[in-house]
């Protein structure tokens, strides 16, 4: 059951850590070496699996919009429905729920251990901050490869609808690019990447809080690392919603 | 006297080992309480650990020894009471004010707490790194001195998920070395090695002791090595200690329950 307590209480100590990791992001010495690390096994990493889900997410967005309406003719609209839905929605969430699963289940499973084999102490009692060591590093490289990843999904998708359109839908190649930059604005983009960097703070931060309070050993780490998957799809999700109409309110 | 390179620019490093540091006791520790829960793990904790003296802390398992240890540079913070190091309170700093004690007080965990990521030249390097201008022709040097103190020369390649046990606890050992310090806390530190390791882990202790002079204090539920290391030896028993004083004190002791935890006898709840 829910506790209320115990959900302030976490979430107290989320907005601590929130402040002392975006502290320690502005504050010297920036441990760049770390963070390009951590964007190659965030950003680079992730790529296959990113590109993956909105390719065949784009294909199968294509065949449904033609498939669905075909008395009216949508077909010729595929371009603008392929590039507003991925853009503007399924390629953050996505992307956000496929990366985000493996990355912060990674950053729990990593600071867990670390956590119960008594290495994170170690690094306290060296005279080292965690926070700055671990969890920066972390947030920093999510903060900046999720939107990349979003709009290299995007792109992929769109390329993925393209194909659909050509081989099986007879539309022509030069009539999809077209519909899909006429009607894709700077505000469909904005919204999708502005949507990223939220998702990319909730992903880093729950896998890293869960990670820094693992507790019981092995067990601990693996119900730590299965609530990191849960919360941060949940807080996804949910978020997207208020994002969403935030986005069209500021437009 | 010629300070370490790592410690000459930091006054509070050179603190305990400046002249006018002439007061005998090193910590003072008073009225410690610490709770989990409803239980009172510390209770009322007072004593005294003399600068350079090795203090070997006793107890059965559960008995609060480690978690005595961490309050000893502020890993852990008490409920009440305070944790005097060379005249400052450390219950009373921050995490960012502990920092410049922590430099002084090495901390050898129980499991040896290498990082896993790291092979054993970056774990001996990285408390040089963080925290000294050495450049690496001289970490490098550094980090095959600490090796050689504890007799793995050439072992820097090799990743902890390679070494035994007993290795990993040497290599912490050079690592907790690494910054020079004047305080050294070893949590259990022979805890799951056979007695032939448990005997080589307690000559390193005992002349890491003499060679550097540093304070140690070691909380252990071996006795052995507890004699081996100790100048003074502490009983841990229910929050407080039934006793504290030498070997010679501690052999004619008349307290119940120390002597029946040196002579191993079990305890009428254990038995029953």
């Amino acid at each position: 059951m829910l506790d209320p307590l115990a959900l302030a209480r976490h979430t107290g100590s989320i907005a601590i850590l929130t402040g002392r990791a975006f502290v320690g992001l502005v504050r010297r010495p920036f441990e760049l070496g770390l963070w390009t690390e951590q964007m190659e096994q965030i950003g680079v990493r992730s790529l296959g699996v990113a590109g993956i889900t909105t390719i065949f997410t784009g294909m199968v967005l294509a065949l449904q919009t033609a498939f669905s309406l075909p008395s009216l003719g949508v077909k010729y609209y595929i371009g603008a429905v392929v590039a507003k839905s991925l853009v503007r929605e399924l390629g953050p969430v996505l992307t956000a729920l496929i990366v985000g699963g493996r990355i912060g289940a990674g950053m729990t499973a990593e600071l867990g251990t670390m956590k119960v084999t008594e290495q994170i102490d170690a690094l306290r009692s060296m005279a080292s901050d965690p926070v700055k060591k671990l969890v920066v590093p972390k947030l920093a490289a999510t903060l900046v490869m999720l939107p990349a990843l979003t709009v290299i999904g995007d792109f992929l998708g769109v390329l993925g609808g393209l194909f659909i359109a050509v081989v099986q839908l007879d539309v022509s190649a030069g009539f999809y690019i077209n519909d899909v930059t006429t009607s894709l604005t700077l505000q469909d983009v904005a919204s999708g990447v502005g949507k990223a960097f939220f998702f990319a703070y909730f992903i880093a931060i729950i896998g890293c809080y869960n990670g820094l309070n693992a507790s019981g050993g092995a067990d601990g780490v693996g119900r730590a690392t299965t609530d990191t998957v849960v919360e941060a799809a949940i807080l996804i999700l949910v978020s997207d919603f208020f994002l969403t109409k935030l986005f069209y309110l500021v437009a | 006297m010629t300070l370490p390179e790592t410690r000459r620019e930091d006054p509070a490093w050179t603190a305990d080992t400046r002249p006018e540091a002439t007061d005998p006791v090193l910590y003072r520790i008073r009225g410690l309480v610490m709770s989990y829960g409803e239980h009172r793990v510390l209770d009322d904790l007072s004593f005294d650990i003399r600068r350079g003296e090795c203090l070997a802390v006793l107890g059965r398992s559960g008995s609060g020894k480690s978690v005595l240890l961490r309050q000893l540079n502020g890993l852990e913070a008490p409920d009440e009471g305070t944790v005097e190091f060379d005249g400052t309170d450390l219950a009373a700093l921050s995490e960012y004010d502990l920092f410049p004690f922590r430099r002084r007080i090495a901390m050898l965990f129980q499991g040896g707490a290498l990082f896993d990521s790291m092979d054993v030249y970056e774990n001996i390097a990285f408390p040089m790194r963080e925290h000294t201008d050495l450049d690496d022709v001289e970490i490098a040097a550094k980090v095959a001195e600490k090796l050689g103190m504890v007799h793995l020369a050439g072992i820097e390649a090799k990743m902890p998920a390679d070494l035994s046990g007993g290795m990993k606890k040497r290599v912490a050992l050079a690592r907790s070395l690494a910054l020079d310090p004047t305080t050294v806390l070893f949590d259990e530190p022979t805890t799951g090695l056979d007695p032939v390791t448990s005997a080589t882990i307690g000559r390193l202790i005992r002349s890491v002791q003499t060679r550097l002079g540093v304070t140690s204090v070691v909380v252990t539920h071996d006795i052995v090595l507890a004699r081996r290391v100790g100048d003074r030896v502490a009983f841990l028993h229910e929050g407080r200690f039934r006793f504290l004083g030498d070997w010679a004190e501690a052999e004619a002791s008349e307290d119940e329950v120390f002597a029946g935890f040196l002579a191993g006898r079990e305890e009428e709840d254990d038995a029953a």
